[in-house]
């Protein structure tokens, strides 16, 4: 199934929560909602016609001039040999989204990196902690107003001989 | 004198200091601890082609067995805190070699937020391996280089007080 057709049978299943469909992008996407994407997912893993077994990716934007940061599922489906790519943006002050990990157990840790390097938090997650970071660090890495902070724990970070 | 002269081919004279670095650098345990790709080059210089068991330099599992030390790869922040506690589980006297361009400076990854640029602001270096990764050869000429630096100390000598020390007359 092509991606105008997914988006097409989450129009028929969701009245609200399924947005706009890129289909001539090279990984076509569709937008959705916060509150219906843990709805959508589960219909898109349970569905015979659809059937994606598979959370190949998840990662995460940020988007600071919309104040926005998005978070993009990437679906493989191994028995359809089907793909898809759900985006979701979320406030960049508050943003929280249900968790996927009872539906992809890989989820897990991929939402374990977003929290950790962007700051979203995953409600109903099993053990929200950072990943990569330690886990005494101050603030998350990957957003663009990040200011690294000048030392940690007595190792001097400032790298000025290399700034010259 | 007598005594050695009389059996010419079975004694050997030396000072104590040289006995002691000569068993101490002929025995050169080396903690693993690789951290990056350097840790495949880790693993060749111990296998049998560059063969570092030849210098008596040898791999141990636990820091408590070892004398050096040979960060292999790139120290984030994280590992930083790590890397300490396991120098200082370490017995004296101990060494360390920074191995690669990542422990050396921080390498290609200097400037990143999770990066530690350089293994010196953690723990003291003894010789710093140029490389990335270095070649076995590398590594095996940086354990010789420390093996000259481990014979060149002075262990019976006993350090004077600066304060006091006396006045030349």
């Amino acid at each position: 199934m092509d991606a105008t057709g997914i988006h097409e049978r989450l129009k028929a299943r969701f009245e609200v929560g399924v947005g706009e469909c890129n289909s001539t992008a090279k990984d076509p996407c569709i937008t959705i909602d916060p509150a219906a994407i843990a709805a959508v997912c589960r219909f898109l893993h349970d569905d015979p016609d659809l059937r994606f077994d598979c959370l190949s990716n998840q990662s995460g934007v940020d988007y600071k001039a919309k104040e926005q940061i998005q978070v993009v599922y990437h679906l493989y489906s191994y028995p359809h040999r089907h793909r898809i790519v759900l985006k979701v943006d979320v406030p960049r002050e508050t943003p929280a989204l249900p968790t996927v990990e009872g539906v992809w157990k890989a989820a897990n840790w991929m939402e374990r990196e977003i929290f950790d390097l962007l700051g979203v938090t995953f409600d109903g997650h099993s053990d929200l902690r950072r990943l990569l970071m330690p886990e005494d660090w101050i603030g998350h890495p990957l957003r663009k107003d990040f200011v690294e902070p000048e030392e940690y724990h007595g190792i001097n970070t400032s790298r000025e001989s290399l700034l010259r | 004198m007598s005594l050695i002269n009389s059996m010419p081919e079975m004694v050997l004279t030396t000072k104590a200091d040289e006995v002691l670095n000569w068993t101490r650098k002929s025995s050169i345990w080396w903690m693993l601890f690789g951290l990056a790709c350097c840790a495949i080059e880790m693993m060749q210089t111990q296998a049998p082609r560059a063969d570092c068991d030849r210098f008596g330099a040898v791999p141990r599992a636990a820091p408590r067995q070892s004398d050096l030390m040979i960060v292999a790869g790139t120290l984030t922040l994280k590992m930083a805190l790590r890397t300490k506690l396991l120098y200082e589980q370490m017995p004296e006297p101990r060494y360390v070699i920074s191995m690669g361009s990542c422990a050396n400076c921080g390498g290609l990854f200097q400037l990143a937020y999770s990066v530690c640029d350089g293994v010196d602001k953690v723990v003291p270096v003894d010789v710093y391996v140029p490389g990335c990764p270095p070649r076995p050869e590398a590594l095996t000429e940086g354990i010789l280089k420390l093996q000259e630096k481990i014979m060149k100390e002075k262990w019976l000598v006993r350090k004077e007080p600066a304060d006091d020390s006396p006045t030349a007359a």
